[in-house]
């Protein structure tokens, strides 16, 4: 998007020129749409930066130990509420831990929760939404009145309900149980919108000629869907789960923020940065680190997924 | 026409109960004493545990319990809370400021969203479609109460001093507009994307070829040709996101200490309410299916094109 000879006429001509080529000449085999957007990717500056924000931030949640030389429980009392320094570099909070110990260990957690979180939600919504839209008629209204139901509950407000009803304001829940009811009332608020994006996939798909041609030779329906619908129909669903999973861990950080979330035992930027919430209207540093983290790894998510889907949408180039 | 507003209210009804029921059954029938802590230190007495018990229907089973809430919700009741005070005057004066506060969000979504929207689907590529797709895209990545947050930093007392660190019970529209901002922003991002590729879209259509070789002026092809179609998915957006704001508006409230639903649903959530808490979300719910249903009619008055049958 920044790279004025790819938006321009040239480079599209380019790419249409050796897609014509590759047909017409045959030796080669013909590119497939991955193929296709694989190249567009490599090729697009903003996809590599998230990219490699993306790889950094892994990295970080992997290894914590390498990038920073404080323990997570590091705390010195003397130096509470002390602003950013050569010593922390994000300054400490009040109870004198050092809160860029903590937020490159913290990563860990919010990606945990961001990544188990998109993997439910597109699982459950690109299954119910497959049967949905093959099976139409009764089998699709029964579905799609059932994803309403969970769609018309607002987001944070459902998240508190669900939350709070397992774990009474004050509870302090062990750390994979918080973990797991976190990942699974995100995934059962937003489960809808990934069966809503596979449903109207698979109603397009279901009608080409492939797939009617599939059921004239008398393939199973399992055959049919494994084989023929999902490759066909997993684009747009890739893009949301890319896109969402940025989202999720922005999710993560404000239902901690409203101290329903992850909480201490665990350490995520979430944790954090509710436990600056007392506090950040004096120590702003407490709060604006975790939080500038939060948006520097949705950011790349949302970056490479408007790169992946620019790149599987033929119109667009 | 008729048979698909029939037909898209009678939908509306399973979802309805769906959606309420499923927030009852969450809200009532967490495993524990509802009665534990309500009074004080020591046990509450056995007559008010009676009392109780009659008002909310805890000994029927929860379907019961459901129905005969809905029953008394259709007459206008809303219930009470433990200690007696009506879920409906607790609405009916945070109701207002929330609302107010998604109206101007929304209002800000739309002026902000809709002129980069417009503006860059016109120019195409250069320095304003850039600035407009790396800005949205940040805003996208936001958390809402970062974004709060920040702006409050910024503007309130420590900062540039342009606000208040809380608003007064009955906030004006003056009071509000920061807020607002904070609650729009992300969707304003989505606004300004989606009148951006409306207009990209429709700018080749024929009928604008067609209005532009009539010989009218630019203004009206923009303004009455292209303006108008392009708008419709944008409206449909803006439609359901103040549904979606009103039940979203939890986290800026809490940041801006507004005295509105989020901080009602809040505090119910806190002190285990359940008349406050399921009351609010039966209301959030119903604006939210019925400005879902609103937009989807407009879409006929908007677009003649799209038929319903």
């Amino acid at each position: 998007m920044t790279d004025p000879n790819l938006v321009a006429g040239g480079g599209a001509d380019a790419a249409e020129l050796s897609r014509v080529d590759d047909s017409a000449t045959g030796p080669h085999k013909p590119r497939s749409l991955w193929g296709d957007a694989w190249r567009q990717l490599r090729r697009k500056p903003a996809v590599i930066a998230s990219a490699v924000m993306i790889l950094f931030i892994v990295l970080i949640a992997i290894a914590p130990g390498l990038f920073s030389s404080r323990e997570a429980g590091f705390s010195d009392l003397t130096h509470a509420n002390e602003g950013p320094s050569a010593d922390a570099w994000f300054g400490y909070d009040n109870q004198g831990q050092d809160v860029y110990a903590r937020t490159i260990y913290g990563t860990r957690a919010s990606v945990l929760v961001g990544l188990f979180s998109t993997l439910v939600t597109v699982l459950l919504g690109s299954v119910i939404g497959i049967v949905a839209g093959y099976y139409g008629r009764l089998v699709d209204s029964l579905l799609s009145r059932f994803g309403d139901i969970f769609a018309g509950l607002p987001f944070v407000l459902g998240a508190i309900v669900i939350l709070t009803t397992f774990n009474a304001p004050g509870a302090s829940p062990g750390a994979v149980t918080i973990i797991v009811q976190v990942v699974c009332s995100i995934a059962v608020l937003s489960w809808p919108v990934g069966m809503r994006i596979m449903r109207s996939a698979t109603l397009v798909a279901k009608q080409l000629d492939y797939v009617k041609a599939a059921r004239g030779l008398g393939a199973s329906t399992p055959r049919i869907i494994f084989r023929h619908l999902l490759p066909n129909t997993i684009a747009p669903v890739l893009v949301y789960a890319t896109i969402a999973l940025g989202a999720f861990i922005g999710a993560e950080a404000t239902l901690a923020y409203l101290g329903i979330g992850v909480r201490a035992p665990v350490i995520s930027w979430g944790v954090l940065i509710a436990d600056s919430r007392d506090y950040f209207r004096n120590d702003p540093h407490m709060l604006l680190f975790p939080g500038a983290f939060v948006t520097l790894t949705v950011l790349a998510f949302v970056m490479l997924g408007d790169g992946i889907r620019d790149a599987l949408d033929p119109k667009s180039r | 026409m008729i048979r698909y507003v029939l037909r898209r209210l009678l939908q509306l009804i399973p979802v309805f109960f769906g959606t309420t029921f499923l927030i009852y059954v969450l809200v009532w029938a967490v495993p524990g004493d509802p009665f534990s802590g309500k009074c004080g230190q020591a046990a509450c007495p056995a007559a008010y545990v009676a009392q109780m018990t009659e008002k909310f229907h805890l000994d029927d089973n929860i379907f019961v319990q459901y129905f005969k809430y809905l029953g008394s919700l259709f007459t206008g009741d809303w219930g009470e809370t433990f200690n007696g005070t009506s879920v409906g005057e607790l609405i009916a004066t945070s109701y207002p400021i929330t609302l107010r506060l998604a109206v101007i969000a929304v209002a800000i979504e739309a002026v902000i969203g809709l002129t980069a929207g417009v503006l860059t689907g016109l120019r195409g590529k250069g320095f304003l479609d850039n600035l407009v797709l790396v800005s949205t895209t940040f805003l996208i990545s936001l958390p809402v109460f970062v974004t709060a947050i920040v702006l409050q930093l910024a503007l309130g007392s420590n900062g540039l001093g342009w606000i208040e660190a809380s608003v007064s019970d009955d906030p004006g529209i003056g009071e509000l507009i920061v807020p607002g901002f904070a609650l729009g922003s992300l969707s304003m991002a989505y606004v300004a994307r989606l009148a951006r590729t409306s207009i990209a879209e429709n700018r080749r259509a024929d009928y604008v070829r067609t209005a532009i070789a009539k010989g009218q002026p630019q203004s009206r092809v923009v303004l009455v040709h292209l303006l108008r179609n392009s708008v419709i998915p944008v409206l449909t957006f803006l439609g359901i996101d103040l549904g979606a704001l009103m039940g979203g508006a939890i986290v800026t409230e809490g940041v801006f200490n507004i005295n509105g639903l989020g901080g009602l649903i809040f505090r119910g959530i806190q002190n285990r309410e359940s008349a406050t808490v399921v009351g609010v979300v039966v209301l959030l719910v119903l604006v939210y299916l019925l400005m879902s249903l609103v937009v989807d009619l407009l879409y006929a008055v908007l677009d003649p094109r799209i038929r319903y049958d």
